[in-house]
């Protein structure tokens, strides 16, 4: 069961990503991101977890993204359903 | 020309490693499962993954299908939403059991063609068949809309809707599977095989391929990678069949062109299903890449 305003997607293993969101915590935004490919690629997966937070009007709140290599789609997978989550859509 | 459907590999749309690099090992169709490989709780985010995998992965020519949840239950209509607008055209929906089933998600989907402005008809629909009740009425089910491109056997579920154990042999399927194909055949569209669980046994994956080559199947479904090269070797014409086919597709051009209405081959009449069976085993040959 997720907490209101809290989301979690994802995983830990290869190719994939663990996102958690608290949209609850801050007035503006602060994404956090670990990857074991952070000096290479961090810039893109900020871009790819930037657009998507957009796109889904998130202004605020706290991003945690773990990253094992994913690439953009599961970026972009991962975060919306952290998002919705988050906002307490429901699953189905 | 009609595609092959040798292969159907199931990968789970929860896993992003294998949902990139299953066009590796070249099945002739990929099922992307958001039904029984994902948990209840992983449902929205197997959906979402395979929303944005439609939208950007390049599946190179290789069929794709989502086997979505049933209709009845709360996620299955969300996939079929979802799904479509992100660019799926062909969708494998489970439990198939009534004609109704398969009218019910056609019309969902001529909505949605309408609602995103895809072309009337454009997705497709294989019906899988896992109860007793569903092989009854396949025959309506393999015609219950113009959207069905085939029909699949899933025959664990199967044997528990008759009170069976499931054999090595397969005796208890053998009606099952039978009908299954015959429905196919009188609809003009694909059978397709149940899925083999144990991926250690290559011999008795083997036999049962051979065994839905020769039932009439035009294909099986996969669950592993390594059981893909089995299936395609056994659907492999052998060059003496190959010669044949290419003999009767000669004699129909030739035939063709002097304006002929009745083709002969060796003193025998070439009917149409002469005809059916040279064009399958020459769409095999070209699949195999021995043609």
């Amino acid at each position: 069961m997720e907490n209101k305003g809290i989301g979690q997607a994802g995983s830990l293993e290869s190719n994939d990503l663990m996102v958690t969101v608290n949209l609850m915590v801050r007035e503006d935004l602060d994404i956090e991101l670990e990857s074991i490919v952070k000096e290479k690629f961090g810039k893109q997966i900020l871009k790819v977890v930037n657009e998507t937070l957009e796109e889904m009007n998130v202004t605020k709140g706290h991003i945690k993204i773990v990253d094992k290599g994913a690439l953009d789609f599961a970026v972009r997978a991962r975060v919306k359903t952290a998002v919705k989550r988050a906002m307490g859509r429901e699953i189905g | 020309m009609k595609p092959l459907r040798r292969t159907m590999l199931f990968v789970p749309a929860n896993n992003p490693n294998m949902m990139v690099n299953a066009t590796v090992f070249q099945p002739d169709c990929i099922i992307f499962d958001l039904e029984d490989a994902i948990a209840l709780r992983e449902k929205d985010s197997a959906r979402d993954l395979l929303v944005e995998a439609l939208k950007t992965v390049d599946y190179q020519g290789i069929e794709i299908l989502a086997r979505v949840n049933p209709l009845y239950t709360p996620f299955g209509e969300t996939d079929v939403r979802e799904l479509v607008k992100a660019g799926l055209r062909n969708i494998r929906l489970p439990m198939t059991e009534a004609k109704e089933d398969i009218e019910k998600l056609d019309a969902l989907l001529a909505e949605l063609e309408e609602e995103h402005h895809i072309e009337s008809g454009s997705v497709k629909i294989l019906g899988a068949i896992e109860t007793a009740k569903g092989v009854i009425n396949s025959p309506e089910i393999a015609t219950a809309s113009e959207r069905m491109t085939g029909i699949s056997f899933g025959a664990e579920d199967f044997t528990r809707t008759i009170g069976a154990e499931r054999s090595k042999g397969g005796e208890e399927l053998f009606v099952a599977r039978s009908q299954i194909v015959l429905s196919a055949a009188a609809a003009g569209i694909d059978a397709i095989d149940t899925v083999f669980a144990d991926v250690e046994d290559m011999e008795g994956f083997r036999k049962e391929v051979e065994s839905a080559k020769g039932l009439g199947f035009a294909g099986k479904s996969v669950i592993h990678p390594s059981q893909i090269p089995v299936v395609h070797d056994v659907f492999t014409p052998t060059d003496e069949e190959v010669e044949k086919a290419l003999r009767v597709m000669q004699a129909i051009d030739n035939a063709e062109k002097r304006g002929l209405g009745v083709i002969s081959l060796d003193g025998k009449m070439v009917d149409a299903p002469v005809v059916a069976r040279a064009a399958k085993v020459v769409r095999l040959a070209r699949g195999a890449k021995i043609l």
